[in-house]
């Protein structure tokens, strides 16, 4: 018997394998993979959120064959995938729709790593990793938004730009530079487009690496503990591959449902105005993933300190493998980290809805005081926690608090 | 797992296996046809793959090219000598036989897609030894009923389908 890593019975399989080890890095990373053995239905969403990006480009390349990156075009484009090309209705709703819950997906594994202390050493990288993901996928949902070119399309790509003319001295430049013009004009919808089927296969890229980071000290768990030994693990395959595809089916059942019954309950009717760059829409908001930090932005009554701010509301989030001082990860030994996360949780949600509403009256108010809360809870809140929070004994193993019982 | 493989086949659990494999295929067809369809010609394009064409004016003799389907058809108004000549021709000794009768609907009327049937250039009208059309590109002849008669195209001029929907106007499509 030659050396044989896959143990598979198949001649041809092992004869490839011995060339080229695709098999056995397949089975080493998704098969015999030793996973903590507690980990529960919040760590499903990782795999969720790789399956939406997968949907996203290939639903992207089908659209792709369709679309026509011109500003006479473009909207006419979108319209004569809806109504001439065979399924586009489904593959346009399924991309659109498939955005929203890319983001859905992603916010609630980032609140999943944030509760769980998953942040920390050694996963400081692996939580890097996963901000430049968020990073990309922002910028490519905001110049995907801005390829229909409808009324929303456009203003939005005008305010968003914009912003970088904040920016002291150079902004001008640099926003022309952006532009391609003196406008959002044809040159800005041709080169988002671009950037928009380019970025994806960057993200995929980041992506492997954030697995590879993953993939060297195992996934976090509940108890947020390191695994003592071989008794604390179980095989990725076929644990967590069943609960992953049950996962899945929940997930693709509540996608499915809204992409048949409410396609555009998640968009904003005047995207089916064609743009029109002499009309500003009487109320413009971005797309739902973008508000609280659209909140954080519009809370300074200041142009660069606006955009600061928002951008800081992000980068803030490198910071937190060292902001957050206590070496317990999990909330469930940390009494007051716990109450703090769901209060911060609110607060993001208070963001949120304050971001979708106008910059008037007491909505200003209620903002501020939440943007305000947002960096209190990162920059002073965490730092100081971990020396004042009595945390709770943490059990001894992972396989300990189960076997007590 | 070993200690299965012998009742493998016999076990509930490799029922629900094998269903849910099943469903599974199932799911990823279903999934991936509208992805395949998507390629096939749209609606817009269905929709203008029949064109009317008016016979009335084309004048005995005279030949008229018109776009269907991205591609140039033919529609010639034979002369009595032209619809003579094609119709005498021994067909047993065509590279591809056909009669005249065959090919036309009204013999006044010869109704052709002007794709060369070598590879796909446009051939010239009222060209060639056999006065039918001529292909430029590696040299076929056509007779005056769209017949390869010499060079390295195999079969016959391709005839669309057509329907007289009143005495001078086809329907092609």
């Amino acid at each position: 018997m030659k050396k044989n890593n896959t143990n598979n019975s198949n001649s041809v399989l092992e004869w490839i394998d011995y060339r080229l080890p695709i098999i056995s890095l397949l089975k080493h990373s998704a098969v015999d993979y030793p996973t903590p053995k507690n980990l529960n239905y919040w760590w499903n969403f990782g795999s969720l959120a790789g399956f939406f990006l997968l949907v996203q480009i290939i639903t992207g390349i089908m659209l792709s064959m369709h679309y026509t990156a011109h500003v006479d075009h473009a909207f006419s484009s979108i319209e004569h995938i809806m109504r001439n090309v065979n399924h586009g209705w489904l593959i346009r709703y399924v991309h659109m729709n498939g955005a929203s819950f890319f983001f859905i997906v992603v916010y609630i594994h980032i609140f999943r790593g944030l509760y769980y202390g998953s942040y920390k050493a050694p996963r400081e990288l692996l939580w890097w990793l996963g901000i430049i993901i968020l990073l990309l996928m922002m910028a490519t949902a905001f110049m995907g938004y801005v390829l229909p070119w409808g009324q929303m399309s456009f203003w939005g790509a005008t305010v968003i730009t914009n912003l970088f003319s904040a920016i002291p001295i150079i902004g001008e430049g640099v926003v022309q530079w952006l532009w391609g013009g003196y406008s959002v004009d044809n040159p800005t919808l041709s080169r988002f487009y671009t950037l928009h089927f380019l970025l994806p296969f960057l993200i995929v890229g980041v992506v492997v690496l954030h697995i590879v980071a993953l993939h060297t000290h195992g996934s976090n768990n509940p108890l947020g503990i390191d695994r003592k030994g071989p008794q604390d693990s179980i095989p990725f395959h076929p644990y967590y591959t069943v609960k992953d595809f049950f996962g899945l089916g929940v997930a693709l059942t509540i996608f499915f449902f809204v992409v048949f019954f409410a396609p555009d309950y998640l968009g904003h009717p005047d995207n089916y105005v064609p743009a029109d760059p002499l009309k500003t829409p009487a109320h413009i908001v971005p797309e739902w993933y973008f508000l609280p930090f659209y909140a954080i932005l519009r809370a300074i009554p200041d142009k660069l300190g606006g955009v600061i701010a928002m951008f800081s509301a992000i980068f803030v989030l490198f910071l937190l493998p060292w902001l957050d001082t206590s070496k317990v990860r999990s909330a469930t030994f940390r009494p007051i980290y716990k109450l703090l996360f769901w209060v911060f949780l609110v607060d993001a949600i208070i963001l949120g809805w304050i971001g979708s509403k106008p910059a008037e009256g007491s909505y200003i108010l209620v903002g501020r005081i939440a943007t305000s809360y947002y960096f209190i809870h990162f920059l002073i809140i965490l730092p100081l926690l971990g020396y004042f929070e009595k945390t709770k004994p943490l059990p001894s193993s992972i396989s300990k608090p189960v076997l007590a019982e | 797992m070993t200690t299965n493989k012998k009742n493998k086949n016999k076990t509930r659990r490799s029922f629900i296996h094998q269903a849910s494999g099943a469903m599974g295929a199932v799911a990823v067809v279903s999934a991936g046809w509208p992805l395949v369809d998507q390629m096939n010609p749209s609606k817009d394009v269905e929709a203008l793959s029949k064109v009317e064409i008016d016979l009335a004016e084309i004048a005995e003799g005279k030949s008229k090219t018109v776009m269907w389907r991205g591609k140039p058809l033919f529609i010639k108004h034979r002369t009595d000598a032209e619809i003579k000549e094609a119709q005498k021709v021994d067909v047993s000794n065509l590279p591809h036989p056909q009669k005249d009768e065959e090919r036309v609907k009204n013999p006044k009327f010869l109704v052709l897609i002007g794709v060369c049937t070598h590879l796909g250039c446009v051939p010239a009208s009222d060209k060639g030894e056999y006065r039918g059309w001529f292909c430029p590109c590696h040299g076929s002849h056509y007779d005056t009923s769209g017949r390869i008669r010499k060079g390295p195209a195999p079969t016959n001029l391709e005839i669309p389908p057509y329907e007289f929907t009143n005495e001078n106007t086809i329907l092609v499509g």
